[in-house]
C-alpha cells in the first residue's frame, strides 16, 4: 500500500461530495430499462386469476372456454404444474415456528383474496385478461377468522391444518425481574398501540420476464426484485437448475421499499412456464394486484406498559405483541421478520434494565406480510415513544428532558439492550440536542402555547430511535433465518483498455449506489468517477450475492469496494513501478494518472493496463498480475444508526385534518458518502413515515375483502401534504465499519410515525386524548374528540 | 371485437400511421407499438401520473386514453425532451437537485412540469406543490422536486 492516510487526505476526495448521480441521464431521458420495457419476440403474456375467497377449498376449475378464445395459448392451475417446480420453504431455526410452503399457484385451498389460482398465457396481455373472465372456479367456502385476535383464540378455524395452530410464531425476550419492578414503580403508563397494515406502493408494479434458452438449457429471469441473488438461489432449488444455468437479473427497478424484497409466486410461475413452453413468459402486475397481493406490512397490536421512577428514569417495560402476518410465511424472511423485530427493538435507544416482550405471529386470510422500510421499528418506535411522552405528561416533565435522562450516553457504549441488541457508539444524545437546537425548541414551545391559548390544536412531537444497519454475518437479518446476508463481495477489474468495472451483489433500486460506490472506488483507486462502471442486480456477477435491503449496501458494498480497490491499486502500482522504474512506494494515483512523487514521470491507467495485458514482454512473466480483485467484507455485527425526529402539527377543528407545519431530523449515519443522496433518502423515508402516520391503511372487511385496492382508496403522500424537512447530520464518532459508514436508508420511516403521533397527541392533550392507532386519520380524530366530549361534556374541546 | 382502426399521429415531431385495436390504451401504444418505453404505467386508473404525456400541448394521462383518441393529435413524450448526452432543461434541473431516485415516476413529472411551466405562474412553493399534486413519487418526499421546479421558475424569467 502506498501513502499514509494523511497523504490520502490531501487529495480532493469524492466521498463526502454532493456528486450528481450517474444513474440520472438514462432515467431522465426515458432510456432506463425496467422489466416491463423488455418484450422479446415471441413472448407470452400471463394474466392471473386470483382468489376472490378468503378461505375456500377449490372443488373444480374449468378452462375450456378460456382455451377456446383466439390468442390463448395455455391455461395452468396447480395440478398442471405438478412435477414442474418444487415449493419454496421459508425456513427458520426459531423454536415453535411452522414454515408454510410457497407454491406458484394455490393447491386445493385458497387462503386470501388475491392469491394466484390460475394462469392464462396468451399472445397479448389484453387477450390473457379477457380469458380470465372465462375461467370457471368452483369454491367451497371454509370458515376463517379475519382478525388476528380471533385467529389466535382456541378453537379458531385453522388456515393451515398441518400447522395445527394459527399461531406459528411465539417468542419471548426477557431481562431482569420486570414484574417486581412494576410492583414498586412510582409511575406506570400503558396503552394498546396499533400500527395498521400498510403496503409499500413502489411506483413500478412488480414485473417478471423469464426466457428459456433451449440450446443451453438455461433460464434467465428478469425480475423487479431487490434480492436477485436470493431469488437465484431459491429458484435453483425449486427448478433443480445449477446456478450456472439460472440467472436472475434486476435491471432498473422502480422502487421497492421492501415490497420487492421477497420471493413471489409469479416469479416461480413464469420461470416454470418459460421452461415448459420454451417461450419467453412475462407477467406485469397491475395496481389492483399490487395492492392486494404484494407483501404487506406492520399490522401489530402492541399492549405495553412502562414503569418509571419519580425522576422520570425508566425502570421496566413489558409488552405483548400480536402480529397479523397474513396467510403465508414469506421467503426468505418468514412471517417472524416484522413482529419479532417489534419485540426486540421495543426498548429502543434507552437505558433500561428490566424488560419482558412476548410476541406472537398469527396466520389470517390476508396477503402475507414481509419487509417494508423500517421493518418492525416503525411500530416499536411508535409504541415506545408514545409511552415516553405519556410518562412525561404524567410526571409534568418536558418530553425532551425525559429523553435526555434516559438515552444511552457516550460512556455506556457498547450498550446491550434488554432484548440483547448491542448498540455501538452512536450519537443518541447529540441527535436529540441537535434536533431541538435546529428547530429552536423553546421557541416552538412558546408558539404552541400561544396557539393553544387561542384555542388552536397545535402540538409538538419528538421521537428518538436507533436501528441496526450494515448487519454482518454474526446476526440473522430475520429471526432464525438460515441464510447469511452479512457479507458482500466487490469484484473489481481494470481491463485491457484501462477501464474500471466493479461488480457487486447489491441491487440498487433508487438508492443511487452506482454513484456512491463509484465515489468510494474512484477515491481508493485514484481514478475519475466516470472511469468506473458499477454493475449490480445480476446473480451472474458473483458466486454468491443477496441484494439491497436492511440498510446494508453502503456499509457492506462500500467496505467490499474499499478492500478490492486497495488490492487492485497495489497491483497497478507494482506494474507501474516496474514500467517506470521507480519503487511502488514512490508512486501515487489520481484522476486516472499514476505519477512518481519525486520526478515528472507519469503513466495513465490505460498505458499501464495495456502494458500488463497486451504488451509483449514489457512486464516479466513472473511479475505479471491481472489487475483484478474480488474481496469480501463482513462487518460481523454491523453498526447502529440513530436519530431524533421533531414534528409540529396543527389540526383543523373543522375537517380534523392534520397539517405538518415543521419537521426536523437530526441523524447520525457516520461518514456521508454523498450528502445529496443522504438527504434524498431521509426526505423520502420521512414522507413514507408521514404516510404511515396520517394516511396509509390496508383495510380488509369482515368478509376478508381488501377494500383499499386502488390508489384512490390507499392514500400515499402527495406534494401538497409534505412539509419541508430540516436535516441535521450529526457525525459524532465514526463507527468501526470500513470507511466509517452507517446505513441510513430506512431511518426516516422509523422515526416519523412516532413523531407525528406524539405531535398529534400533544395537540389534543388539552382534551385528554392519547393517540394509540396509526394512521391518525380525520375520521379517527373526529371519533376521539367526540368521545372526549362525551367524557367531559362541560369542557371546551376546540376552536 | 370490432375491427381494427387506422390512426395517424405525431409523436415527438415524427408522424406514425398504425392499425390498432380500438381498445388499445395510448400508454400501451406508445410503449409496446412504438417502443417508447420512457412513458411508464404506474396505476392504470389515472391516479399516479407516471404515464403523463403532452397531447396537443397539454398534459394528459396516457393510461386513461385509447390510442384511437390520439388520431390526428400531436403527442410529446419524455423521449422528446432530451437525450442521455444532452438532457433538456427540466431533466437537467432534476439531475442538479437530485429530484429522482428510482426514476419510475420521473417521466410523468417532467411532462407535467413542462405543461405547468408553460401555463402557470408557480409563484410560490404552495403553487408549485399544487401543480405537482397529481403525480405520485414514492421515493423523494417531493422536496427535491419542488427545489428543481423553483429553480426552473427562476430561470424562466430570464432572457434566453
Amino acid at each position: 500500500m502506498t501513502g499514509a492516510p494523511d497523504a490520502v487526505e490531501l487529495r480532493p476526495k469524492l466521498v463526502g461530495q454532493r456528486v450528481r448521480r450517474t444513474e440520472d441521464p438514462r432515467l431522465l431521458a426515458g432510456a432506463g430499462r425496467y422489466v416491463d420495457d423488455l418484450t422479446p419476440p415471441g413472448a407470452l403474456h400471463v394474466a392471473i386469476r386470483r382468489s376472490d375467497q378468503p378461505h375456500a377449498r377449490i372443488r373444480g376449475i374449468g378452462a375450456t372456454e378460456a382455451l377456446a378464445l383466439p390468442g390463448v395459448v395455455a391455461v395452468f392451475d396447480a395440478r398442471d404444474l405438478e412435477g414442474m417446480i418444487r415449493p419454496a420453504i421459508p425456513a427458520s431455526r426459531m423454536a415453535g415456528y411452522h414454515a408454510t410452503p410457497i407454491w406458484p399457484l394455490a393447491r386445493g385451498t385458497v387462503r386470501y383474496v388475491g392469491e394466484p389460482v390460475v394462469a392464462v398465457l396468451a399472445e397479448s396481455r389484453y387477450v390473457a385478461e379477457d380469458a380470465l373472465e372465462l375461467v370457471a372456479i368452483d369454491y367451497e367456502p371454509l370458515p376463517f377468522a379475519i382478525r388476528a385476535a380471533d385467529a389466535a383464540a382456541d378453537g379458531a378455524p385453522l388456515l393451515h391444518e398441518d400447522a395445527g395452530t394459527n399461531v406459528i410464531i411465539a417468542r419471548e425476550f426477557a431481562r431482569g425481574d420486570v414484574d417486581a419492578v412494576f410492583r414498586d414503580a412510582p409511575v406506570i403508563v400503558g396503552g394498546r398501540f396499533r400500527m395498521t397494515r400498510k403496503t409499500a406502493v413502489a411506483m413500478e408494479n412488480r414485473s417478471y420476464l423469464a426466457a428459456w434458452d433451449r440450446g443451453r438449457a438455461a433460464l434467465t429471469l428478469h425480475s423487479s426484485t431487490n434480492i436477485p441473488g436470493i431469488i437465484r438461489d431459491v429458484l435453483a432449488g425449486c427448478l433443480e437448475l445449477p446456478g450456472n444455468r439460472l440467472r436472475v437479473v434486476a435491471p432498473d427497478v422502480g422502487g421497492s421499499f421492501g415490497g420487492k424484497g421477497s420471493l413471489y409466486q409469479e416469479e416461480m410461475l413464469v420461470a416454470a412456464l418459460a421452461r415448459r413452453l420454451e417461450r419467453p413468459v412475462k407477467f406485469t402486475s397491475d395496481r389492483l394486484e399490487d395492492l392486494s397481493a404484494t407483501s404487506q406490512a406492520f399490522d401489530e397490536v402492541i399492549e405495553a406498559e412502562l414503569a418509571l421512577d419519580a425522576e422520570g428514569m425508566l425502570l421496566g417495560l413489558r409488552a405483548e405483541v400480536t402480529g397479523d402476518i397474513g396467510a403465508y410465511s414469506i421467503y426468505p424472511w418468514t412471517g417472524a421478520l416484522e413482529p419479532v423485530q417489534v419485540a426486540s427493538f421495543l426498548p429502543g435507544p434507552y437505558r433500561l434494565a428490566h424488560y419482558r416482550g412476548r410476541v406472537r405471529g398469527v396466520l389470517t386470510p390476508k396477503p402475507p406480510t414481509g419487509p417494508y422500510r423500517g421493518v418492525g421499528r416503525p411500530s416499536s418506535t411508535f409504541a415506545m415513544e408514545r409511552l415516553i411522552d405519556m410518562a412525561a405528561r404524567k410526571l409534568g416533565m418536558d418530553p425532551m428532558e425525559i429523553r435526555r435522562r434516559n438515552l444511552v450516553t457516550a460512556p455506556e457504549f457498547p450498550y446491550r439492550t434488554a432484548s440483547g441488541i448491542v448498540w455501538d457508539r452512536s450519537a443518541f444524545q447529540e441527535c436529540l440536542a441537535a434536533a431541538c437546537d435546529h428547530a429552536d425548541y423553546p421557541a416552538l414551545l412558546r408558539a404552541r402555547d400561544a396557539a393553544r391559548a387561542a384555542g388552536r390544536w397545535v402540538g409538538i412531537g419528538l421521537a428518538s430511535y436507533a436501528e441496526l444497519t450494515g448487519i454482518g454475518s454474526r446476526i440473522s437479518v430475520a429471526p432464525g433465518m438460515p441464510i447469511n446476508t452479512g457479507t458482500e463481495t466487490a469484484a473489481i477489474r481494470i481491463d485491457a483498455t484501462g477501464a474500471v468495472t466493479a461488480a457487486f451483489g447489491i441491487a440498487s433500486h433508487g438508492q443511487g449506489l452506482e454513484t456512491t460506490l463509484a465515489q468510494v472506488i474512484a477515491d481508493e483507486l485514484g481514478c475519475r468517477m466516470e472511469d468506473v462502471e458499477v454493475q449490480h442486480g445480476d446473480s451472474a456477477l458473483l458466486p454468491a450475492s443477496s441484494g439491497t435491503y436492511a440498510s446494508r449496501s453502503a456499509v457492506l458494498a462500500g467496505g467490499a469496494a474499499t478492500l478490492s480497490a486497495r488490492v487492485v491499486k497495489a497491483k497497478l502500482l507494482r506494474a507501474a513501478a516496474h514500467l517506470m522504474d521507480v519503487p511502488a512506494e514512490a508512486l501515487e494515483a489520481s484522476g486516472g494518472i499514476i505519477r512518481a512523487r519525486s520526478s515528472n514521470t507519469s503513466m495513465s491507467f490505460q498505458e499501464v493496463a495495456q502494458a500488463v495485458y497486451a504488451g509483449m514482454g514489457r512486464i516479466p512473466r513472473e511479475q505479471r498480475e491481472e489487475l483484478t480483485a474480488s474481496e469480501t467484507y463482513d462487518p460481523y455485527l454491523g453498526t447502529a444508526g440513530s436519530a431524533t425526529h421533531l414534528a409540529m402539527v396543527e389540526i383543523d377543528p373543522g375537517t380534523y385534518g392534520v397539517t405538518v407545519t415543521r419537521y426536523v431530523v437530526a441523524e447520525d449515519c457516520g461518514r456521508i458518502i454523498n450528502p445529496l443522496i443522504v438527504d434524498g433518502q431521509v426526505q423520502g423515508g420521512v414522507a413514507q413515515g408521514i404516510g404511515a402516520a396520517l394516511l396509509e391503511e390496508v383495510v380488509h372487511d369482515d368478509d376478508g375483502q381488501c377494500v383499499t385496492a386502488s390508489l384512490a382508496d390507499y392514500l400515499v403522500p402527495i406534494a401538497t401534504g409534505m412539509p419541508e424537512i430540516g436535516i441535521v447530520h450529526v457525525e459524532a464518532v465514526l463507527p468501526a465499519t470500513l470507511g466509517g459508514f452507517r446505513g441510513m436508508g430506512e431511518g426516516g420511516t422509523i422515526g416519523a410515525p412516532a413523531a407525528i403521533a406524539n405531535a398529534v397527541a400533544d395537540a389534543l392533550s388539552p382534551l385528554g386524548i392519547e393517540v394509540d392507532t396509526l394512521p391518525v386519520t380525520p375520521d379517527r380524530i373526529f371519533r376521539m374528540v367526540e368521545a372526549a366530549r362525551l367524557r367531559n361534556p362541560g369542557q371546551r374541546t376546540g376552536a | 371485437m370490432t375491427g381494427r382502426a387506422d390512426i395517424t399521429l405525431s409523436v415527438n415531431g415524427q408522424s406514425y400511421t398504425r392499425r390498432v385495436d380500438p381498445r388499445l390504451l395510448l400508454s400501451d401504444f406508445l410503449r409496446h407499438e412504438l417502443g417508447l418505453t420512457g412513458t411508464h404505467v404506474g396505476c392504470e386508473h389515472g391516479v399516479c401520473g407516471a404515464c403523463t404525456i403532452l397531447l396537443d400541448g397539454r398534459s394528459a394521462r396516457s393510461c386513461l386514453m385509447l390510442a384511437v383518441q390520439a388520431h390526428g393529435a400531436e403527442v410529446e413524450t419524455i423521449e422528446g425532451q432530451g437525450t442521455v448526452a444532452a438532457l433538456g432543461p427540466i431533466q437537467q434541473a432534476f439531475r442538479e437537485h437530485h429530484a429522482l431516485q428510482c426514476g419510475f415516476c420521473t417521466p410523468g413529472f417532467v411532462m407535467t412540469i413542462l405543461d405547468m411551466l408553460r401555463h402557470h405562474d408557480l409563484g410560490d412553493d404552495a403553487a408549485i406543490r399544487e401543480a405537482l399534486s397529481g403525480n405520485i413519487c414514492r421515493c423523494t418526499g417531493y422536496e427535491h422536486i419542488v427545489n428543481a421546479v423553483r429553480a426552473l421558475v427562476r430561470e424562466r424569467g430570464k432572457p434566453a
